[in-house]
């Protein structure tokens, strides 16, 4: 299931590109673009089965109606995705965060009413507060993962003289660690708290229902086992084994 | 320019389950009701696309705009108050059905021993076992005197369960229908807590084991186990909430309405009376005056205790005097728990909010408290409730938060971790209340609640106990890994825990310490009363609803009884 094999193997074609070490790509455009086509080795098989329900489906490596809404600028998107696949890196599981359209999907979400804090209190006066008191700042989640991808490459300059994208995944992971810390300084917010809204934003990515344009291919519910939409499971409740149920999307309620 | 309405003969603030409860006794009674409810309409058609974690959990999609209100919090007095800027340790609801639409539905009956914790407690171990900074009180009332308005609100809901608990009060009638199923998860409890000489039950549902009818007529249906339940509404009716139960017998009567996207900014007082409600149109902007003979305050235990507030009504606490009862014995709920983590795999993700065994040998006195350095316990409880991807990602100790161990960690355990859980009791401490706060405003332009808030000596003693209890139940279960939870420190505001938030509003004989009498009656206006978990005096070792919805029964009762003679109802 999660491993399934079309074509080269997702690992196989990591290591000759150098994708997941960055070794081999430079910044810019070039690199961006080749980020987003990690997908490309199950490409001509896989459909998204997701984006328009089963048998509407867009091949993997061009889903069109999948794009930026937020970021403008590729070096910025492609730190941002290089982070969200440190935390959650490709593996013999099966695909990790850029796979799963994590960094779309996270993009997509900070340009809606999360990224605006549409539904939270936003009245000062602001306050640092106690920890207990929870988020404090003045600033939106938009422009607290902003200015924190900006941070991570500013870091990635100032340690290692290159963009965050080129890094080793040894080098990324130990300033992403520094972030988790609260060592790096930012405006208004903390760094850890920065890490904590993109650990998550990660976590929401891989898992939720493809429909918000991460999760690909349900993927990510494939590898942790969880089925999606179902619709009962008053037959299979008092199971003594494991069930192992094929997942759906909440699409298939309104894609028949 | 403000427009007055007709007058009605009740008003409810609020349209839950007891703003439900109160209307649908109320207008079956002949009494003219109006609900006024801030949320927007809504029912089982609307729940169709529910399985959505992300969506309904994450995204809030059921709760408070928060950006329109919410509370301020601190710790102790002596830290400034913030704003509860983002949802976080409790879900606020709003629209029809209001938080009652997202419960899980475990339904409870407090213990007897609730209801008359300070003379009990005294009389057992003596006058001074919590010491004077904690506001002890019994409730006024017995469980015997509450146990037919318990038994009218689980032959509304129709709770699935069994009557095999021997520490909980006397039941009149059986449950009006059978448990839920029993699934491997909740065997394994159960043969476990028995060899330990502990008496598991199944769990008393609101999500129906089979299709029901209540006595008024309304259909609940069978609970599917399909693991979407808590912060989700039933896209089957088979979780009982008010939008499919009461709200329609209310309806039903011809004596009900409800004007939805009216927000009630003030209750109106003239000398001992209140005259009706002052609310605003959220979608015009227009102000209103609803008259009423009868106003009843029937919102979240937050927004109940904020409107008295904010129209004057009553003393406020004040904890330097201990003078003054609005506001006062603001509890929570404290939460003892393990996590097993085990090597083989359990269908966790299938399940029903109330799915669930529960032992209650560690709950309210049924354990002697002589050498022990706090009172009261908790229900504690193995539930099945359906376990989702983004929320559950349980790793053992040691393993980092996030990149590659992360990821084979939460995969691994993810259908490999069960917990067992506590309802911790949660007793009233001095410094624990609700005002109001002097910098923070909602967007109507009142001040938001002001909740000063913290675990006490007794909270966190009763946390560790029952924590090791469910620790040494996870290990029999044969986890290959347990883990307790953390001690608890400072109450912290950010990570979810529970939404059962209680007093405030509190029930009693003594107008000196209760805001409202046993009839929910308003010891400074009669026509006014106030329902819900506000009325808690302390909070129990349970979920709260069951105790709520049998105090809104026995109110309304009391409601249609003040409409003919008027006056004290005490």
């Amino acid at each position: 299931m999660v491993n399934e094999k079309k074509g080269v193997s997702r690992r196989e074609f990591m290591k000759t590109t150098g994708i997941a070490t960055g070794t081999l790509i430079g910044g810019g455009i070039i690199g961006g673009l080749i980020g987003y086509n990690v997908n490309r080795d199950k490409g001509t098989t896989g459909t998204t089965g997701t984006q328009n329900g089963e048998g509407h489906g867009q091949t993997q490596d061009q889903p069109n109606n999948v794009g930026l809404k937020f970021f403008t600028n590729m070096t910025a998107f492609n730190v941002l995705s290089q982070a969200t696949e440190r935390i959650f890196p490709e593996d013999d599981l099966g695909p990790g965060a850029i796979s799963l359209g994590v960094p779309y999907f996270i993009d997509n979400q900070l340009a809606g009413a999360y990224g605006m804090n549409a539904k939270e209190y936003m009245q000062g006066p602001f306050e640092d507060g106690a920890v207990t008191q929870g988020y404090q700042s003045r600033l939106t989640r938009a422009e607290i993962i902003l200015q924190g991808v900006t941070k991570l490459e500013e870091e990635a300059q100032s340690r290692y003289k290159k963009g965050f994208a080129e890094l080793e995944g040894e080098q990324m992971d130990e300033i992403l660690t520094a972030f988790q810390k609260g060592e790096v300084e930012m405006m208004a917010v903390t760094s850890d708290f920065f890490f904590k809204l993109l650990r998550q934003a990660t976590l929401e990515g891989a898992y939720a229902d493809p429909i918000y344009n991460g999760n690909r291919n349900m993927d990510g519910w494939k590898m942790k086992g969880f089925p999606g939409h179902q619709y009962s499971y008053i037959g299979q409740i008092e199971n003594k084994d494991f069930v192992k149920i094929d997942p759906q999307s909440i699409s298939s309620m309104t894609h028949k | 320019m403000v427009t007055t309405l007709e007058k009605v003969d009740v008003v409810t603030v609020g349209v839950g389950w007891t703003g439900g409860i109160v209307a649908a006794e109320c207008a079956k009674a002949g009494l003219k009701v109006r609900g006024l409810e801030r949320g927007a309409k809504r029912g089982t058609q609307d729940y169709a696309m529910v399985h959505d974690e992300f969506r309904y959990a994450i995204r809030y999609e059921l709760f408070q705009n928060l950006s329109k209100e919410t509370i301020t919090f601190r710790n102790h007095r002596k830290m400034n108050a913030l704003p509860m800027r983002m949802m976080g340790s409790f879900l606020l609801g709003e629209g029809l059905g209001g938080a009652g639409t997202h419960w899980n539905g475990h339904n409870w009956r407090f213990l007897p021993y609730d209801f008359q914790i300070k003379s009990m407690t005294d009389e057992k171990y003596g006058p001074n076992k919590l010491g004077s900074d904690y506001n002890l009180q019994d409730w006024g009332i017995t469980y015997d005197e509450l146990e037919p308005y318990f038994t009218k609100f689980e032959y509304t809901a129709g709770i699935s369960g069994e009557d095999n608990n021997p520490f909980w009060g006397k039941r009149s009638k059986p449950f009006p229908t059978p448990p839920m199923k029993k699934t491997p998860i909740l065997n394994r409890f159960e043969e476990v807590t028995k060899n330990l000489g502990y008496h598991p039950f199944m769990m008393p549902s609101a999500n129906l084991s089979e299709s029901y009818t209540n006595p008024d007529g309304a259909t609940i249906a069978a609970c599917q186990y399909c693991g979407f339940c808590e912060r989700f509404g039933c896209e089957y009716g088979a979780k009982s909430s008010a939008e499919i139960t009461v709200v329609p017998t209310a309806l039903e009567s011809g004596n009900y309405d409800i004007r939805f996207h009216s927000n009630v900014v003030e209750v109106l007082k003239q000398g001992d009376k209140v005259t009706g409600v002052r609310f605003i149109d959220t979608i015009t902007g227009e102000e209103f005056i609803q008259p009423a003979e009868i106003v009843v305050l029937t919102s979240y235990v937050l927004n109940n205790a904020k409107l008295l507030m904010v129209s004057n009504i009553g003393e406020m606490y004040d904890p330097d005097t201990g003078r003054g009862t609005l506001g006062r014995n603001y509890c929570y709920q404290i939460l003892p728990s393990a996590t097993g983590f085990f090597e083989e795999q359990f269908n966790t993700f299938m399940g029903a909010g109330a799915l669930g065994m529960t032992i209650d040998d560690f709950n309210g006195d049924s354990f002697d408290h002589s050498d022990l350095d706090f009172i009261h316990g908790a229900s504690l409880t193995i539930t099945q409730t359906g376990q989702r991807p983004i929320q559950f990602n349980p790793v053992p100790p040691d393993t980092p938060a996030w990149g590659a161990d992360f990821k084979k960690a939460s995969i691994h355990y993810y259908t490999r971790t069960l917990n067992i859980g506590g309802q911790g009791a949660s007793m009233p401490h001095k410094e624990n209340f609700m005002s109001l706060d002097p910098n923070y405003k909602d967007a109507y332009g009142l001040p938001l609640l002001q909740v000063t808030y913290n675990f006490t000596e007794q909270d966190r003693n009763l946390h560790k106990y029952l924590s090791e209890k469910t620790a040494e139940i996870m290990k029999e279960m044969g986890a290959k890994t347990v883990v307790p939870a953390n001690p608890l420190t400072d109450y912290d505001i950010v990570p979810y825990q529970t939404t059962h938030n209680t007093g405030g509003t509190v029930m009693g004989t003594d107008p000196a310490i209760s805001v409202v009498n046993t009839w929910l009656q308003h010891w400074d206006a009669e026509n006014l009363f106030v329902v819900g978990a506000g009325n808690f005096a302390h909070n129990g070792g349970y979920n709260p609803t069951g105790t709520a919805g049998a105090l809104a029964y026995r109110c309304a009762e009391g409601i249609i009884n003040y409409s003919k003679t008027g006056g004290s109802l005490v």
